[in-house]
């Protein structure tokens, strides 16, 4: 038997990058004391990712393969890298505040961030199942601590647990669907896959069906899609609101990056088992999003059914990848890539208003505390006007074009049906959206939020209200790398 | 068939011999022995708490935390056998592997040890 080869380590530089520095940073922040870990350690973390950002940039063009083809480095890979650590480094500089002030400001939550970004950025470069399954785990175990990081609260302890016992239970349908593909298969490798069930005497066998349902019932669990959602709005309630901000943006990008590379990738030539099935996930999460949040009293609660319906309108451009022409296959990626751009923006700058939301040192989370918000705070009322007029998908904000590119691409595609749905639950969306400005600028004005705003979230507000409203008239550099991005899922 | 149940032979020699041995003590000293049975020496041994009882009670925290740090040392012994049998088939790369899991795994150590996690008070 030979020695196996040195694997070529430049593709996963970042990947190396990330974990040597946590590491540090962790042996670091422990044998400091600990008012000056705190600072030290979220400027560290803050170094690494930006760090790790700029290899990522610079890495060589092109596809790469390493460690034996379990681990994949291509545009797409970067592009949706380089989305992760914006909303990475967005959410450590929101939590700076809100942490300090509910004394958790303890340097293990910039670490736990760090390693859940190492876990999504193996889940997005993964080449088989083995490696995405650890990816996975990685950041999984990371964000449960993260969801019950403030320990004396129940409310948080009882987010941590139940994201706990749910996730564990989506990991298990996870390895059981894996281990049926792999039994019909033998082969566990994407690449591989792919090629085994493009071969034209192939017929599917029950057992596959099934281990593809299972693995997408797992993926759908951990983006979040109805009929999976039951954890999201406990958990994004119960979650101290940094850490719900960060739940909102990152792990929901890399789990959108697994399930399309695990859909277009293994399963490319299986489109028509799986169309149907992302098809109905996205209605079911479209229209539970648009009718299950207008009862919402609680942001952070409604927050989370507008991230469910959100999701569903960006699996729409999924459903559209598994037709068989690859021309629409790839607009409907490209249009769900620059969908949640857009959605991070939006839903990052509406979590630094809900975090601006606190009244003597107390956070307030009822919607009802915004009425008047006009007359205290002209400023972060229009800001917050802007990101519900958008989330409710209202031109000529950058919301409304995600819609458009997504509902283009179905339409496109002879989906019309999807497409007249999804229209329908964003009218019924824009009407929850539409209420939170209605109490905003027409009720009587409460007592004042608390001032001044902390810089981070003034930064945050501004470049998340400046990239929503200008997209309109840039919107080139966003589109062509995620046609880039799109792209590189479909050699030839 | 034969020749492959002849090569158990030997395992079902240790067991035979492992029974009986077991047998043989307890039978010496339920002979030899002089038996004085008290409160103590006939209640079940358990360390930490009575084998019989609500199991709703409240206890310490830190049984689960060293439970966990013991799990994660004892998974390593069990990756490091393998390792070692296979050393020479798997070359510097596998070797090197090896040496930064274990790097990983005492950066947690020291984490948990300056934490003080290791200390029962």
């Amino acid at each position: 038997m030979s020695s196996p080869i040195f694997p070529d380590l430049i593709p996963v530089i970042p990947e190396i990058l990330i974990a040597i520095f946590s590491m540090f940073l962790l042996i670091l922040g422990v044998f400091l004391r600990e008012k000056l870990a705190e600072p030290l350690i979220r400027y560290g973390s803050l170094i690494t990712i930006f760090v790790a950002f700029i290899i990522l940039i610079v890495l060589p063009e092109g596809e790469a393969l390493t460690f034996g083809n379990s681990f994949i480095n291509n545009e797409f890979c970067i592009y949706m890298k380089a989305l992760v650590l914006i909303s990475s480094a967005a959410s450590i500089l929101m939590a700076r505040e809100f942490l300090h002030m509910h004394q958790m400001d303890r340097f293990e939550f910039y670490i736990l961030i760090l390693l859940a970004v190492l876990g999504m950025f193996m889940m997005i470069s993964a080449n088989d199942f083995i490696a995405l399954y650890l990816g996975l785990e990685l950041q999984s175990l990371s964000l449960y601590v993260l969801a019950s990081f403030q320990r004396e609260s129940t409310r948080s302890a009882e987010a941590g647990l139940k994201y706990f016992i749910l996730g564990a239970l989506a990991s298990g349908l996870f390895l059981y669907g894996v281990t049926l593909i792999y039994g019909f298969t033998g082969n566990i490798n994407f690449n591989f896959l792919y090629s085994f069930f493009g071969d034209p005497e192939f017929t599917v066998p029950i057992g596959v069906i099934v281990g593809l349902v299972l693995i997408i019932g797992a993926l759908a669990f951990k983006i979040s899609a109805a009929p999976f959602h039951m954890w999201a709005p406990d958990v994004y309630q119960g979650a101290p609101t940094p850490v719900t901000a960060f739940f909102s943006v990152a792990p929901k990008i890399a789990a959108i990056a697994l399930i399309i590379r695990v859909m277009i990738v293994p399963f490319g030539n299986l489109g028509e088992q799986w169309q149907q099935i992302i098809i109905f996930i996205s209605i079911a999460s479209m229209v539970l999003g648009a009718f299950a949040a207008i009862n919402q009293t609680n942001i952070k609660r409604l927050m989370a059914y507008s991230s469910i319906g959100h999701i569903g309108y960006a699996l729409m451009g999924l459903a559209v990848a598994a037709g068989p022409i690859t021309s629409y296959a790839k607009d409907g990626i490209q249009a769900m890539l620059v969908y949640i751009t857009i959605y991070l923006f939006m839903s990052l700058g509406t979590f630094a208003c809900i975090l601006c939301m606190k009244r003597g040192d107390r956070m307030v989370e009822e919607i009802s505390g915004l009425s008047g918000l006009s007359k205290n705070n002209p400023v972060m009322a229009g800001v917050l006007t802007v990101l519900m007029f958008s989330m409710a998908g209202i031109p000529p904000l950058a919301g409304f074009f995600g819609k458009l590119y997504i509902f283009q691409a179905a339409i496109q595609s002879g989906l019309v049906g999807l497409a007249v749905i999804g229209v329908l639950t964003s009218v019924v969306g824009a009407f929850y959206y539409l209420r939170i400005v209605k109490i905003i600028y027409f009720e009587d004005a409460e007592e004042k939020f608390d001032r001044p705003i902390a810089p981070e979230l003034r930064g945050v507000l501004l470049v998340s209200g400046l990239f929503i409203v200008l997209f309109i008239f840039i919107p080139t550099p966003i589109i062509s790398l995620a046609e880039v991005a799109a792209l590189a899922l479909f050699p030839g | 068939m034969n020749s492959l149940l002849i090569e158990y032979l030997p395992i079902l020699i240790f067991l035979g011999l492992a029974v009986g041995l077991a047998l043989a003590i307890v039978t010496a000293s339920l002979i030899v022995a002089r038996q004085k049975p008290d409160q103590e020496k006939l209640s079940a041994y358990e360390c930490g708490f009575e084998p019989f009882e609500d199991a709703r009670i409240k206890f310490d925290v830190r049984f689960y935390l060293v439970a966990i740090l013991f799990i994660i040392f004892d998974l390593e012994v069990a990756f490091l056998f393998p390792w070692a049998v296979s050393l020479g088939n798997i070359g510097v790369f596998g070797f090197f592997s090896m040496v930064i899991f274990l790097l990983i795994l005492t950066v947690g150590f020291i984490y948990e040890w300056k934490k003080g996690a290791l200390e029962w008070e």
